[in-house]
């Protein structure tokens, strides 16, 4: 099967009353698709986590997802303002999230660690003042 | 362990029930971090949080938990009631502290989940 597109949603900055919507429609759309649930359960983890990002971190977003006979590929692109230390932002633990966030029970520095473990594949593309694209693959 | 168990243990009041008292609760996590029960979470497994708004819902239908339960009497708004429904996951609420929660279901034999160990 070629690679398709199966979600596109665009996702705004601190839209903390919708956020979660995206991944929920993706989960929904991959169980029609049949796709295993350990699968979709770590294809919506990754989504939701990047989800969270652009709402908490970015200027907002977009997640697009595609689907082929060999795996999904989850691409979450922001407007910036990027990641300024790329490697520290992948620490356990380390957060740069306000306090309102954190009350939330997000913010603890698992999040990019979270879609590390749960991807086969992982590309990021940032920067200070840049845009960040994060592009994970999940082998089907 | 059984939910009508349970729900004696730790003296739930019932918010959204949608599965039998009889289902089987096999392991059970306290936390309030939502990543870190995105990172550390299994399915079939029992959430107690303080933590009452919607996220924790969404965090919940990410990871297959079905059970939530709120701790120190904290009652959910409306917002995440109706989420929880929409979604299928139950919701209960007990008066007790986490502490008091974990250490009465620890006791009676319910176990913490098998962590993975950070990348």
């Amino acid at each position: 099967m070629q690679e398709q597109i199966i979600l596109r949603n665009k996702i705004a900055k601190g839209d903390f009353s919708r956020g979660g919507e995206t991944s929920s429609n993706l989960k929904e759309i991959l169980r029609k698709l049949g796709i295993k649930s350990d699968i979709n359960r770590r294809v919506t983890i990754v989504t939701y986590e990047m989800e969270m990002n652009i709402i908490i971190h970015s200027l907002g977003g977009e997640i697009t997802v595609y689907i082929s006979s060999e795996q999904i590929r989850v691409v979450a692109e922001d407007l910036g303002p990027g990641i300024d230390d790329l490697e520290r932002a992948f620490q356990p633990g380390y957060s740069t999230a306000a306090d309102y966030v954190r009350d939330m029970g997000f913010g603890a520095g698992m999040g990019l660690n979270n879609i590390r473990h749960y991807s086969d594949q992982l590309e990021v593309e940032t920067g200070k003042g840049q845009k960040t694209k994060f592009t994970a693959v999940i082998y089907l | 362990m059984k939910l009508v168990d349970i729900i004696s243990l730790i003296d739930l009041e019932p918010l959204v029930v949608i599965d039998d008292p009889d289902y089987q609760i096999e392991t059970v996590c306290g936390c309030d971090l939502m990543s870190d029960v995105l990172a550390f979470s299994q399915e079939k497994t029992m959430l107690l949080t303080g933590l009452t708004n919607p996220q924790v819902i969404r965090t919940a239908e990410m990871t297959d938990i079905k059970f939530i339960i709120f701790v120190r009497g904290k009652r959910p708004p409306k917002e995440t009631i109706d989420l929880a429904k929409e979604k299928g996951i139950n919701l209960y609420l007990s008066p007790l502290s986490m502490f008091e929660c974990c250490g009465r279901l620890y006791k009676a034999g319910l176990g913490s989940e098998t962590m993975r160990s950070i990348d």
